[in-house]
């Protein structure tokens, strides 16, 4: 019986030969990452409960403020203290307030098959190089940071075959809403989601981002696809080496196959309160918005920018709507200015943030008020995730958060690009 | 621990961990301030009502969302006896035991208990009654309960390592 790639990923983790779905491995992590949202619990269980003086390996522990920073009240100023204490003590590779952690591990660390644990539920993004990144909580993350092991069961796999092309306007952003509203929000519970097909030489880096950072969403345990020369490429151009450039066999094992069709799609949108909840854009344009966002680890990234910049260029952000962009790294951010995106985002009244994960996460600035509405391209609309328990999110693409900016209301941004 | 009688408190499908302690709690500094505000976007009032020992019955893919610990954490510092639902997100389930929280897994009693109604779980017979029915769920293995018993998982490898 052949194996995926997300098996062979795990089997070369665990020093094993071969392994199969339902199979439990200790498998040993590349790389173990935590951020502000829950490090200060880690530290908490590594010094006071489990009374551990050190990490399994200081290079391979990596702490990443993003979620509060900078400090939006003392009580996250603490959390901030405290990690970078701990990082200085031991000496982890600490970032702070350079972008957002899922981001910033795909630009300085994740290789193809890796085990990358996080201790943060869309850690499933490194799969877009190749990796098997996987969300725990903080008790597990404290075990890994040391031991440098964890324990993990070999899960199932869907596989998604997609086809075709994106029409303009469309993204991979609107292929994952609308994935999920197919398949659901636990539609793949455990499994990993692996992406492939006659489309992927047409699908971008960072395309392929946003299909497995949404994979969480769905319940899965990891989203991937097999790294291709583009991948390579990539990582090589920022000094890194693939560890292994794993593909899944011909005759690998799934539990199901899905066709998608890229060409077929229109702009789609998830609304409150599930990420399930998703319909074609156009059957909700009279949906009055208060607030846009555009950033988070899922749609912060530079190709989402450029087309926001392509809608936003030469208009204006409607009076009574706020704009917030928030591009996804201090690295994307150098490169948005050196494009002179930009300046288009300020001359068309949007609000620029630092790189953080923002109005996504609903503690950072950018929060909405009761009865409001946000449409973001963030990764949930759950009840009360971006500010007052009573508001509601919109979950859609860069362009249409941009044309929606505009016109004040959930608007298809295919219009917008037709008369460029 | 391993017999237990409790009162239902019913919650719906996709409970995520943004309903159980939204993200503006996270940063309290401690649990027993946090748990005050367990599941307030959906029901602001519940948390003072959970007594010890009360049983949250939920529907499919509870605790979906984020790998906040501070879910499972808190609801265990309310003293739940345990949770019922459907199923669980992945990340949930794990975080769950590590922090002490029983899980067990049925698909037919939600649709057959009302908040209010009284459960008694026979976890060493895999069994929960709601009156005269009886629902069968998954055995917890030895380990796994015994690592509930002792608090979570860092209690029970702090117990591990002394002997």
């Amino acid at each position: 019986m052949g194996m995926t790639i997300g098996e062979k990923i795990l089997a070369r983790a665990s020093g094993k030969a071969t392994v199969c779905p339902g199979e439990i491995v200790t498998a040993k992590v590349d790389y173990g990452m935590s951020n502000d949202g829950t490090t200060h619990l880690n530290i908490d269980i590594f010094e006071k409960k489990l009374k551990a003086d050190k990490v399994f390996d200081a290079d391979k522990v990596v702490f990443i403020v993003d979620h509060n920073i900078p400090a939006e009240s003392y009580k996250s100023a603490e959390v901030h203290k405290k990690m970078r204490r701990f990082a200085q003590q031991h000496k982890l590779r600490f970032f702070e307030g350079t972008g957002v952690c899922h981001q910033i591990m795909l630009e300085e660390f994740v290789s193809p098959g890796q085990l990358i644990v996080g201790a943060d539920s869309h850690t499933c993004s490194y799969g877009a190089l190749g990796a098997f990144g996987t969300g725990v909580g903080s008790t597990d993350f404290t075990a890994v940071m040391k031991s440098g092991e964890i324990w993990l069961m070999v899960p199932e796999t869907l596989r998604f075959n997609l086809h075709g092309q994106f029409k303009p306007g469309v993204t991979s952003r609107d292929l994952i809403l609308k994935i999920l509203g197919d398949i659901g929000a636990n539609g793949a519970a455990y499994k990993v989601m692996e992406f492939g097909g006659p489309a992927l030489e047409n699908m971008t880096i960072d395309d392929r981002i946003v299909l497995c950072n949404m994979a969480v969403e769905a319940g899965a345990k990891s989203g991937l696809f097999e790294p291709d020369e583009h991948v390579v490429e990539y990582v090589k151009s920022r000094g890194r080496e693939p560890v292994a450039l794993f593909t899944s066999d011909p005759d690998a094992r799934y539990e199901a196959v899905y066709e998608y069709d890229l060409g077929a799609l229109e702009p789609m949108v998830a609304i409150p309160h599930s990420v399930d909840d998703v319909h074609p854009m156009t059957e909700y344009s009279d949906v009055k918005i208060d607030q846009g966002f555009i950033g988070s680890c899922n749609n912060g990234r530079i190709e989402a920018l450029r087309l926001a910049a392509q809608i936003l260029k030469g208009r204006k952000v409607h009076p009574y709507v706020k704009l917030l962009i928030s591009p996804a790294s201090n690295q994307v951010y150098l490169e948005a200015l050196a494009e002179g995106l930009v300046d288009i985002f300020i001359e068309s009244g949007a609000i620029m943030l630092n790189s953080n994960c923002s109005a996504c996460w609903g503690s950072c600035q950018g929060v909405i008020g009761e009865g409001e509405v946000l449409l973001s391209t963030g990764t949930r609309n759950f009840k009360g995730r971006a500010g007052h328990p009573n508001s509601s999110v919109y979950l859609g693409s860069a362009a249409s958060v941009a044309a929606s900016a505009i016109t004040g209301k959930i608007t298809d941004p295919r219009g917008f690009l037709a008369h460029e | 621990m391993s017999s237990f009688t409790g009162k239902v408190w019913k919650l719906g499908d996709d409970i995520d961990t943004d309903i159980i302690i939204p993200t503006e709690f996270l940063a309290m500094k401690s649990v027993d301030d946090m748990k005050k505000h367990a599941f307030h976007p959906l029901r602001p009032e519940l948390a003072a009502l959970i007594k010890p020992g009360d049983i949250i019955v939920a529907g499919k893919n509870f605790g979906c969302g984020s790998s906040r610990e501070q879910a499972p954490e808190i609801l265990a510092a309310l003293k739940v006896g345990c949770v019922i639902a459907k199923s669980y997100a992945r990340i949930f389930y794990r975080n769950a035991f590590n922090n002490g929280l029983m899980l067990l897994e049925n698909d037919q009693l939600y649709d057959l208990c009302n908040e209010g109604d009284t459960l008694t779980v026979e976890l060493e017979k895999g069994q929960v009654k709601l009156g005269e029915r009886t629902f069968q769920v998954a055995a917890i293995p030895p380990d796994l309960l015994q690592m509930v018993q002792d608090g979570g998982l860092v209690a029970t490898m702090r117990k591990r390592n002394k002997k």
